[in-house]
């Protein structure tokens, strides 16, 4: 294996929305060296490669920042952080207006206004949105994009971030990256559950499947706090294709209906888990199957709902053609997908501060690896890799480089060079990973249990899990590619072991779905706070931290410890 | 739900390797594309976008409701057209102009 090096001032992982938009933001830092590493391409990589319907974080006419953070806290029953929710929605239009003069189209009304969607959302065409965004990055003079190298440690002394890990995916090129201060865009984590169709369309899921919780894994094994694993997000989807169910029922406003026909939304509550636990209910009590009432609508909504999902979602269009029945003629069958870890949509993520900094001096988290901070979608992403970029780059000016002490470079090549030379093994990481996913659906409240977990199952879960980071140390890779998906397994393990740590350390049922503990079904008091995580000498602590509420901010005070 | 590359269209320009979000697709012997991982692929149609010779469609796997329909995609100034054909050879096509917003 061929060992490379760079140095950088400010090194960007991930070029998804918000990497990106953490390097267009440091465009304007000329002397500022940034690195943007991407384990794809830039161009299509990350949540928005097929494109998004619409922009769902935007502080419409007559609403203020302070409606959205009341809104996001209600919907996560108070466990969000108020302070990062608000920094963000404060730059949610900016970040918007940026967009368009880079070329998204955004509809607009007769007198130049953007013309909203519901409360919080305008209408765009977005398929080719993360092209634009890549392009700018790509533009900026001082920024330079790595692709196809993918990042599987950071570089930490004394809790201070010096720099990354990492390897070429197809090429036999080992990357270690110097850098002053890090931005984590990595995303969430999809792929620990069992998925709606395990079969040859496995990954036919909701969340991107190449989003294997990289940042999370990194940042737990560096030592960095997280926070609120255990609120998962669980999206309610169109059933086989997983394609979004919002552009359906805001846009022609279809009712969510059981198999009866009768109107079950405001049966169960309005929350996002709560229309998840309304649809598991209804099955469940054998009133299923669940619909999306679209039958009636007119010729030309059909045809309107056929191009927004070309736009996002093709394999609904093609799926509504291919069997001669669109939505005006049948209802649209909805199903809860499998739990996903994502930051931007529930709280789950690094524990930062409100400049986005991590536990880690120098280390910046942004966008769906971020926590604390749900229902940000893309905007939100955007706003967070703003917040992260500024704040590196005061960090990069404020603070000296320090050189590696000890230097570890021939120990992380060994380390990948070893599952390229083992030839004793048997199983292989496809096994392990369908395993991983088995444990998790029967013991951590996955599609099978309706989501439902005890605390004797997670424990099982926990022993299970443990036992296959074990076994993955010992898989062959045959190639690149192969060394590739060891490392995306591996990091989905470590996710896996501290959602378990997370859905133990939360003792009530205040998410249906999301995190519904039959030892505890019922919301407490006690659960008013957040519960956070840290890797210590190999085992996982809970730590239980005081909610940020009231205008409060919360800076962090104990970062080296 | 996977994609497919023909063989005899493909010319190995390597585009659609470079844009595939998850790795999936590789240069074979003869230095033309194919998918390694079929199972893997998460129905984004990048590939399709990236590909100028019209080389790669997409399907619905059969476990999802696929009956044999594919699905292309080439651009003509600011349209996307879509092509769907079904098993029996007829052809549907969608113009979706992307400089218009969607509706919904």
């Amino acid at each position: 294996m061929e060992a490379k090096e760079i140095q950088t001032d400010i090194l960007i992982i991930g070029g998804g929305t918000a990497g990106c938009f953490a390097g267009i933001t440091l465009g304007e830092y000329r002397d500022i060296d940034v690195l943007i590493v991407e384990k794809a391409n830039v161009k299509r990589s990350g949540c928005l490669a097929a494109g998004v319907n619409a922009i769902n974080a935007y502080i419409t006419e007559g609403k203020t920042p302070q409606d959205y953070v009341n809104y996001a806290k209600r919907d996560a029953e108070g466990i969000v952080r108020e302070d990062l929710l608000l920094t963000m929605s404060e730059r949610l239009n900016r970040v918007t207006e940026h967009m368009e003069k880079l070329g998204l189209v955004i509809l607009k009304d007769d007198q130049g206004k953007y013309v909203a969607r519901g409360d919080r959302n305008i209408k765009i065409n977005g398929e080719n949105i993360k092209p634009i965004l890549a392009k700018a990055a790509a533009r900026q003079k001082n920024v330079k994009i790595l692709n196809h190298v993918n990042i599987t440690d950071f570089i930490v002394e004394n809790n201070r971030i010096k720099g990354a890990y990492g390897f070429h995916v197809d090429q036999p090129i080992c990357y270690t990256i110097y850098a002053n201060a890090v931005i984590c865009g990595t995303g969430g984590a999809a792929g620990l559950y069992r998925p709606n169709n395990p079969g040859f369309s496995r990954h036919k899921i909701w969340y991107p499947p190449f989003n294997t919780g990289a940042g999370y894994s990194m940042g737990i094994r560096a030592g960095a706090e997280m926070t609120t694993f255990e609120m998962r997000f669980i999206a309610l989807r169109c059933k086989d294709t997983i394609a979004p169910t919002g552009t359906i029922a805001q846009g022609v406003s279809a009712e969510q209906i059981n198999g009866q026909g009768e109107n079950y939304e405001d049966k169960y509550g309005l929350t996002t888990s709560q229309r998840v636990y309304g649809t598991v209910e209804e099955n469940r009590k054998g009133r299923g199957p669940c619909y999306l009432k679209t039958k009636g609508i007119t010729k030309e909504q059909e045809e309107d709902l056929y191009k927004a999902y070309l736009n996002m979602a093709p394999s609904q269009t093609l799926k509504w053609i291919e069997t001669g029945k669109g939505p005006s003629q049948e209802n649209v069958e909805v199903e809860g997908s499998e739990p996903y870890i994502v930051g931007g949509h529930t709280a789950s993520g690094y524990w930062v501060d409100t400049k986005r900094q991590t536990t880690i001096q120098g280390l910046f988290a942004a966008g769906d690896v971020a926590g604390g901070c749900p229902q940000k979608y893309v905007t939100g992403a955007l706003a967070e890799g703003e917040i992260a970029a500024e704040a590196a780059a005061e960090f990069h000016r404020a603070n000296p480089y320090e050189p590696v002490k000890k230097d570890t470079r021939k120990k992380k090549q060994k380390e990948y060079e070893a599952y390229l030379k083992n030839d004793r093994a048997v199983l292989t990481t496809g096994q392990l990973e369908e395993t991983m996913q088995k444990v998790m659906d029967q013991y951590a409240g996955g599609i099978s249990t309706n989501y439902q977990y005890s605390e004797g199952k997670l424990r099982m879960a926990d022993e299970k899990i443990m036992l296959l980071l074990e076994l993955s140390r010992h898989l062959a890779a045959r190639d690149m590619d192969g060394l590739l998906r060891i490392y995306e397994l591996r990091e989905r393990l470590v996710v896996c072991q501290v959602l378990i740590a997370h859905l133990l350390g939360r003792k009530e049922t205040r998410w249906h779905s999301f995190a519904e503990n039959t030892t505890y079904p019922e919301k407490s008091e006690d659960g008013m706070v957040y519960v956070n995580s840290k890797l210590k000498n190999g085992k996982i602590e809970i730590l239980y931290r005081e909610l940020v509420t009231g205008g409060k901010v919360y800076e962090h005070t104990d970062t080296a410890e | 739900m996977s994609i497919q590359i023909q063989q005899n269209k493909c010319t190995g320009c390597g585009q659609c390797i470079e844009a595939c979000p998850g790795n999936l697709i590789k240069r074979g012997e003869g230095g033309k594309a194919w998918i390694r991982h079929i199972r893997d692929c998460w129905g984004c149609t990048s590939c399709l976008k990236e590909c100028r010779f019209g080389a790669i469609c997409f399907y619905l796997g059969a476990d999802i409701g696929g009956r044999g329909s594919t699905l292309t995609v080439r651009k003509e100034g600011d349209v996307n057209i879509w092509s769907i054909t079904d098993r029996e050879g007829r052809l549907q096509q969608i113009r979706v102009d992307q400089k218009k917003a969607n509706q919904y």
